[in-house]
């Protein structure tokens, strides 16, 4: 493995777990069924006065992927940790934050990628007009990720602990508040007449400090957490 | 005169000083506690705005700062603990941590109590209340994740990283909190518009020493159970005097 | 001023008192547990230095 690049190195780590979700495609799609359900239930418990859904549906569609998104977090390390691939990892040459940057992009691409490209759809459910529905695809595919990877710190650091699934959103949801904010506040700016822009510029920084950070960040939960 | 303070950081050493130092903190809380209620109900003045209601903030206001303060102090004890693989601190971080979420709590109730007769609500999404909030959901993380690891090393480590990761978080958290308050609903208010009596001032620092005095008193009143518990099996335990009895 | 006149601060003693009241309660609440677990941490302490104590005893016997 050593004669491996890092790029070629990252590059097996994803299609890896790529290829193990596609044999367990379910996995994916719950996660998928379980965000157009949840998104789905609002209108059916606040009525389905059109003005109100409109105004709500960005916040809807957030909090849904925010919940989405926790739900897949206990896989992201937990089947490489009972097969013991994880401590393979731990002892590779190359840095171990960049195998875990691998695993979030692994991640993201099976759990935030669908409910970015399915977010549209939903949205025409709320009847948001198109330039909204733009804004707000932009603002996921900006804030999803971000929240892959705060999420793969939880993940980490609560890897092999019972109830680890309450417990990692316990830990990660309070910390993807401005996320959410940010997300839902570009959208409403479209809607009100105003520029985007200052919304979708603070998630680019968020995701590019998180990209800076998480990475290390978790590795450093799972060193503690295989001791 | 050179103190060596490395000596005090050893458990067993520390759980004697704590011992002594406890009553040196808790007396001074306990008085200047009734102190500050005595200049906060019989000296300080009615406001003209708040009426009485604003006594409220004789507790409101330290329970606040203290909780923030709390946070920070917790992920700085947790932070050495990880760094220098210092014991006692990491046990010092899990001991404030509960105290810490106290305050916050206290925060929030009285913010409630408060926020009805000035807003006519008892909730409001007012950018520090909810940011309030979201500390205490900090809180009750670092203390779950702990509690629920049994390996008292992993858990000092994991929630090190966690209040770190945390602390980091809380200016983002505050900074998008009030950026959304703005953007939804002009409802902050500020606590004191018109200038603050000095006798005002006088009844919320002498809160604010006796609150932060008494976090002192029960964080090492905490500490020694915890020093106790993960030094079970050393023989100084052992031949501590309240245990051999 | 007489007391009556206190305890109602104008309307709002409810508030007040209300904060005050819980603040001191879950206050004397915390310092009534953590000195419960000092005496829990003890007491099992010294079970667990009895238990062993008997044990070495029982080993000197044999």
């Amino acid at each position: 493995m050593s004669n491996l690049s890092l790029h070629g190195l990252m590059a097996l780590v994803i299609s890896r777990d790529l290829t193990l979700a596609m044999r367990r495609r379910s996995d994916v799609l719950t996660t998928l069924i379980f965000f157009v359900m949840v998104v789905s239930l609002f209108p059916l418990a606040v009525g389905s006065e059109i003005e109100m859904l409109r105004k709500m549906a960005p916040g809807v569609v957030w909090v849904a992927a925010l919940l989405a998104s926790m739900l897949s977090l206990g896989r992201m390390f937990s089947a490489d940790y009972l097969d013991g691939t994880l401590e393979q990892m731990l002892l590779v040459p190359q840095s171990l934050s960049m195998l875990v940057l691998s695993k979030i992009i692994a991640h993201w691409m099976l759990s935030g990628l669908p409910l970015v490209l399915i977010a549209p759809v939903l949205g025409l459910q709320f009847d948001m007009a198109g330039d909204a529905l733009l804004i707000m695809v932009v603002a996921l595919l900006l804030g999803t990720p971000v929240l892959s990877m705060v999420g793969a710190i939880g993940a980490a650091l609560t890897l092999g602990l019972r109830g680890g699934g309450v417990l990692v959103s316990l830990l990660v949801l309070p910390l993807c508040i401005p996320v959410l904010i940010f997300g839902t506040g570009a959208v409403a700016a479209i809607t009100d007449g105003m520029s985007a822009a200052a919304n979708l510029s603070l998630l680019g920084a968020f995701l590019l400090m998180s990209l800076l950070f998480t990475p290390w960040v978790a590795a450093q939960a799972l060193r503690i957490s295989m001791e | 005169m050179a103190i060596n303070w490395f000596k005090y950081s050893a458990p067993s050493t520390f759980y004697v000083l704590a011992g002594k130092l406890i009553p040196w903190f808790a007396w001074p809380a306990a008085i200047l506690f009734f102190v500050g209620m005595y200049i906060g109900f019989f000296v300080a003045p009615t406001d003209a705005v708040q009426s009485e209601a604003y006594r409220i903030i004789f507790i409101h206001v330290p329970a606040s700062i203290l909780s923030m303060i709390i946070y920070l102090v917790m992920a700085g004890y947790a932070a050495l603990g990880l760094v220098f693989n210092t014991r006692l601190s990491s046990m010092m971080a899990t001991a404030l941590a509960p105290t810490g979420a106290l305050f916050a709590f206290i925060s929030l109730w009285t913010g409630a109590l408060w926020g009805k007769p000035m807003w006519g609500a008892w909730w409001v999404w007012d950018a520090r209340l909810t940011s309030e909030l979201i500390l205490l959901f900090l809180y009750l993380g670092f203390i779950a994740l702990q509690a629920s690891i049994e390996d008292p090393r992993r858990a000092d480590r994991a929630g090190a990283l966690l209040a770190i990761v945390g602390s980091v978080n809380v200016p983002i958290i505050y900074f998008s909190v009030q950026w959304w308050n703005t953007l939804h609903q002009g409802s902050t208010i500020k606590l004191s518009g018109t200038s603050m009596h000095i006798a005002m001032q006088q009844a919320m620092f002498t809160m604010l020493a006796a609150m932060w005095l008494y976090v002192i008193t029960v964080a090492l009143m905490r500490v020694r159970s915890i020093i106790l518990e993960r030094e079970r099996n050393t023989q100084w335990v052992a031949d501590l005097a309240e245990v051999k009895q | 001023m007489n007391w009556t006149e206190f305890f109602a601060m104008k309307g709002y003693g409810l508030y007040v008192w209300g904060s005050y009241g819980a603040a001191l309660l879950v206050l004397v609440i915390e310092i009534i547990l953590v000195r419960h677990k000092r005496k829990l941490t003890l007491q099992q302490l010294r079970l667990k230095f009895v238990a062993e104590n008997q044990m070495r005893d029982a080993e000197n016997m044999e």
